[in-house]
């Protein structure tokens, strides 16, 4: 739940949910960002410049030039005021990904730290219901959770200079698709032919914080029909 | 579009020049970052020399700006900063005077040689560029590949169109944006992850600014501050003037184009009014940071945002 609200810089309040970095406390997160950003797209709140939740902090960025710090503040607290629900949406994203040889870049070296065969690397990530904790660094980057401790690996130390869209990379407990070519230290298991951002959408991400995901193994020759090249 | 429409036509495109207004609004959450204008009062004042509406995307240059032939129309504009141009008339070269309207008819050329002691300089016209705004901007995201001239900085040979044929007035302003080594910050939210030591030696010793700075960040030198606690946090959103330290200690200071979400612990941010000022130090220089209260800051920029305001009154018209 929410432990303090404090103004951080001259355009800048930080809503702290604590330390913790799981799913419960982000579904409180993503309920109340959520919220806000609702409201804010009903034109309620204009002075609201971008409302941006992580895995336990909703940063929010206001138009220093406005003088409604009080009632940004005063909107923030009452946003408070309605009762957490939990999504009871049982829908889960399909998502596909190939792990052969040549999209899975590190499962070689993620079977060497993990002690697991790259057969249960991909039935443990296969058997994985993933939470979107939040989308964010680039455009369209789901960091999403929680993978079996069994299959937890530190990032790499020397980093990509280029990984190819699509990638599907895993640190710690966590799971990212790489939505574009970038350069990137996350252990690359295998790659997906959707596209994470569609630029001329309206909404143009194809996972929003909260969703649930499962990875759906393809051939390469799958992967080669619905990958769109540019 | 066709030829008809009144065009320069781009013969260098400069360093890294992109089509910027005050950038996105409410789409961090997705990942997309706010981008926009480096340089607010440039920005405003290339704006308002002109009579552009507030918001009217103009043409951002770093370093070396363009070379722009005047291939249909006529037009009216102003290039705003510490710039040195030439305006080329019949094969004539012309001295360009910064912060001031010019008349350009068709075949002739501005040369934009590069900013002086500054990184950021600004190409307004009259009546806009013409331009198809994307999430609510006509700003450019080159990392992300979004925005104005489908995410791209503009470059050789390459099209720009405008709305307006120039009209007949000059407006001009004396103005002289003062350089400080000395850049005022407030506590970060990561402060104690940095044993006080370190903490005095980021006020204490100067910083150098590095050449790899740019529109995502302005990296620093020359006084490595390692933090103690960790050297990561859990990620969470950031905005342009925090200062994030890296494991290897070299500080970066968020600028326009910042990942919209950090890792790495936040010992201070920028104030307001000094992002600026900073992001408008060439590489290589020295300088300092100061700490004030949140309270100072918000004082420091309301005062300088009413000295602007009161400063743009002084354009004259002929």
């Amino acid at each position: 739940m929410l432990k303090s609200i404090n103004q951080i810089s001259e355009q800048t309040f930080l809503l702290d949910f604590g330390e913790n970095i799981d799913i419960k406390t982000n579904n409180f997160v993503i309920f109340y960002s959520d919220l806000i950003l609702e409201n804010v797209n009903l034109n309620n709140y204009v002075g609201i410049l971008n409302c941006i939740p992580s895995y336990n902090k909703i940063l929010i960025h206001f138009d220093p030039n406005t003088n409604k710090k009080k009632k940004i503040l005063d909107f923030l607290n009452s946003i408070f005021l309605t009762p957490f629900q939990l999504s009871t949406s049982k829908k889960i994203i399909e998502i596909p990904i190939c792990y052969e040889e040549k999209y899975s870049l590190d499962l070689e070296d993620v079977s060497k730290q993990t002690n697991l065969s790259k057969k249960d690397i991909i039935n443990l990530h296969l058997s994985t219901i993933f939470h979107v904790y939040m989308i964010g660094f680039m455009p369209g980057l789901p960091f999403m959770g929680d993978i079996n401790t069994n299959l937890s690996v530190k990032r790499k130390l020397s980093p990509r200079i280029n990984v190819p869209r699509g990638s599907v990379g895993i640190v710690d407990s966590l799971c990212v698709i790489y939505p574009n070519n970038s350069p990137g230290g996350w252990n690359i298991i295998g790659r997906t032919p959707i596209e994470l951002f569609l630029k001329n959408k309206k909404y143009p991400t194809l996972l929003n914080p909260g969703n649930k995901v499962k990875f759906k193994s393809i051939s390469k020759k799958e992967f080669e029909s619905l990958y769109n090249e540019n | 579009m066709k030829i008809k429409d009144n065009c320069f036509n781009v013969l260098r495109g400069g360093v890294h020049t992109t089509f910027q207004d005050l950038g996105f609004k409410n789409f961090q959450h997705l990942g997309i970052t706010t981008g926009g204008v480096v340089d607010n009062n440039l920005f405003h004042l290339a704006n308002k020399l002109l009579d552009n509406q507030s918001n009217t995307p103009t043409l951002e240059f770093t370093n070396q700006g363009p070379l722009l032939n005047l291939k249909k129309g006529k037009c009216r504009f102003a290039i705003t900063g510490n710039v040195k141009f030439n305006i080329i008339k019949e094969g004539a070269i012309m001295f360009g005077i910064p912060n001031r309207t010019y008349f350009l008819n068709q075949g002739e050329q501005i040369d934009i040689l590069g900013t002086t002691n500054s990184n950021y300089g600004y190409f307004s016209i009259e009546g806009g560029f013409k331009l198809k705004k994307i999430y609510g901007s006509y700003s450019t995201l080159t990392e992300s590949k979004i925005g104005a001239n489908e995410g791209k900085k503009i470059s050789n040979n390459q099209l720009i169109f405008f709305n307006n044929q120039g009209s007949n007035f000059n407006s001009k302003i004396d103005i002289n944006f003062k350089i400080s080594n000395l850049i005022r910050v407030i506590k970060g939210p990561q402060m104690n992850y940095f044993m006080l030591k370190n903490i005095f030696k980021f006020f204490d010793k100067k910083f150098l600014i590095s050449n790899s700075t740019n529109r995502m960040g302005v990296r620093l030198e020359g006084n490595i501050i390692k933090a103690t606690k960790s050297h990561n946090i859990s990620s969470e959103g950031v905005i342009k003037g925090s200062i994030q330290v890296p494991g290897n200690g070299d500080p970066i200071v968020l600028l326009n184009d910042h990942p919209t979400i950090g890792g790495y612990p936040k010992i201070a941010n920028v104030i307001l009014s000094d992002i600026v000022a900073l992001a408008q130090l060439p590489p290589r220089t020295l300088f300092n940071f100061k700490e004030v209260t949140l309270n100072e800051a918000e004082n420091i920029y309301k005062k300088s945002i009413l000295s602007f305001t009161n400063k743009l009154k002084e354009i004259s018209k002929t």
